[in-house]
């Protein structure tokens, strides 16, 4: 009882953690293209868990309002209008991709060793940096705000520019042609 | 130990365990009182059989779902049909674990800073349900019930944001307790200052709810029953019971709001100090039946919208009404001296 109550947030890590990663090989190993969007999104969920975990609960709200509530009905949307059907099982060739899967092994574990030295040289910075404004402790979503508006205002507005042109783009490349549209 | 145990395990179960009993029971005494209600509109009895004046017919509505037999069409997705109605039960009650009943920490479960947000998180996993129940079903009606249901839910999300966005400026937190204290310090509710935003926020909540006017997802004339045409038994029961837990949230949300939680009308003036024995809880669902009265109302007055229309409402109207509202409300809480 002892060692679960003090262990108890590892325990929920591993869950969430097992979870997320679960669902992302979810979504490249199903054939359903439904069952691969549902997947993801059991991935999204997984890791608002582990926002909450890590203090940051606004970020958890906003990654399910956004991703788990808006993309990905949006994504399932696309898939049910086009009425894409289950991938049929062929024939799948792997030796080519030998070499590729030596290669990407090595830069990963390169990756992952250079992550441990890092981690072994110098304490883990601060763990929590999205708790406290000018040293006061306050909720995330303060936290949140003070960062985004005073510290990344200049490259915020740079990228809610960049969405909007984007947004814009996406509606003229949909457009018919002008005299299309009348008839 | 014990203490701890009760504390953090026993208490909370309880309330839980009370709070959903109550939930579901309310639920199922709304169908009564709509039955009821739109009778009355119409010059009918309605039901008056089952037990005084009808009084146990939602309990005998619910025996029969409990016993009738659960049909799943031979070419439906199978695991997608049932997950279809956990999806959308589930979010429409979890959202009661943040929602202040009344002013002592006994009457509700938990009081989060990001109350508001979990609100709005939770509910919008519970287009899945609907956009997963039309599709799995393999059938052109409740797959072109769960698109419009989608579209929909989408659209309107946007508007009742920014109506809660409004709310949010005036008090100045997330948290849902805090948000009644903030009316209560303020001495008056936020509906005088945000009236538009309210305006806003319920129109936007009729339609997140699929109710009627706004009811294209299940527009029986054109599509038979919409997203929960292939369903029966208890996965119906779910559907049914989620669409009016959910008119529930969303009455709760517009009482607390905009409309003091479980404070009295005008919390500061002193002349009205006798409505004080009206207790707070009672206060809270008064205002939250007046709105269950109000959807009511809706669906016995209004036609149905086109499909286009709805669209147009939502982004040609209330979007823009809801933007510029938002921001002369930020210019005005500004001021010097503005704060409310």
């Amino acid at each position: 009882m002892d060692f679960l109550v003090a262990h108890f947030s590892q325990a929920v890590f591993l869950f969430l953690a097992f979870f997320s990663l679960g669902g992302a090989v979810g979504v490249v190993v199903l054939r359903q293209p439904v069952h691969a969007a549902l997947s993801l999104l059991a991935s999204f969920l997984g890791v608002a868990g582990l926002f909450v975990l890590a203090r940051g609960e606004f970020l958890a709200a906003v990654q399910v309002l956004v991703y788990a509530g808006g993309v990905m009905v949006l994504f399932l949307f696309v898939i049910m209008f086009v009425n894409v059907r289950a991938v049929g099982k062929e024939a799948q060739y792997l030796r080519p991709l030998v070499p590729l899967a030596v290669v990407g092994g090595l830069l990963f574990s390169a990756l992952a060793l250079t992550a441990m030295w890092a981690l072994g040289r110098r304490p883990p910075a601060d763990a929590f940096p999205l708790v406290s404004v000018a040293g006061q402790e306050v909720g995330n979503t303060e936290a949140v705000g003070w960062i985004l508006y005073r510290e990344y205002l200049l490259p915020f507005e740079v990228v809610s520019v960049l969405l909007l042109v984007a947004m814009v783009g996406a509606i003229v490349l949909g457009r018919k042609p002008k005299e299309m549209e009348k008839a | 130990m014990n203490e701890l145990l009760w504390t953090y395990v026993g208490w909370p179960l309880l309330k839980i365990l009370v709070i959903l009993l109550a939930l579901v029971l309310l639920a199922a005494y709304l169908s009564w009182f709509e039955r009821k209600l739109l009778a009355y509109m119409q010059i009918r009895l309605g039901p008056n059989r089952v037990g005084p004046k009808g009084w146990l017919q939602p309990i005998a509505d619910a025996l029969k779902l409990f016993v009738k037999e659960d049909l799943t069409p031979g070419f439906a997705e199978k695991f997608v049909f049932l997950l279809g109605p956990v999806l959308i039960i589930v979010p429409a009650l979890v959202v009661f674990s943040v929602i202040p009943f009344g002013p002592s920490p006994h009457l509700f479960i938990t009081d989060v800073n990001i109350g508001v947000l979990f609100i709005l998180a939770v509910s919008s996993i519970g287009v899945y349900g609907i956009i997963l129940g039309g599709w799995a079903s393999n059938n052109k009606f409740s797959l072109m019930g769960g698109l419009r249901s989608a579209a929909q839910m989408i659209s309107y999300e946007v508007p009742m944001g920014f109506s809660v966005v409004t709310v949010l400026i005036l008090a100045k937190s997330l948290s849902l307790v805090r948000i009644v204290e903030a009316q209560k310090q303020a001495g008056l509710w936020f509906v005088f200052p945000g009236f538009v935003a309210f305006l806003v926020y319920f129109i936007c909540g009729v339609a997140e709810t699929n109710r009627n006017p706004f009811d294209l997802p299940e527009a029986e004339s054109e599509l038979v029953a919409g997203y929960h045409t292939e369903y029966s038994g208890m996965k119906f029961a779910f559907y049914f019971l989620a669409e009016y837990a959910n008119m529930v949230v969303v009455s709760s949300l517009a009482t607390v709001m905009f409309f003091g939680g479980w404070l009295r009308p005008f919390p500061n003036v002193s002349a009205l100090a006798f409505l004080d024995v009206i207790p707070p809880l009672v206060w809270f669902l008064l205002k939250v039946a007046f709105f269950l009265f109000l959807y009511i109302w809706f669906r016995g007055t209004f036609p149905r919208y086109r499909f286009d229309q709805l669209m147009g409402i939502g982004w040609k109207v209330l979007l823009p009404v809801s933007l510029v509202n938002l921001l002369v409300v930020a210019y005005f809480v500004s001021l010097p001296g503005g704060q409310v």
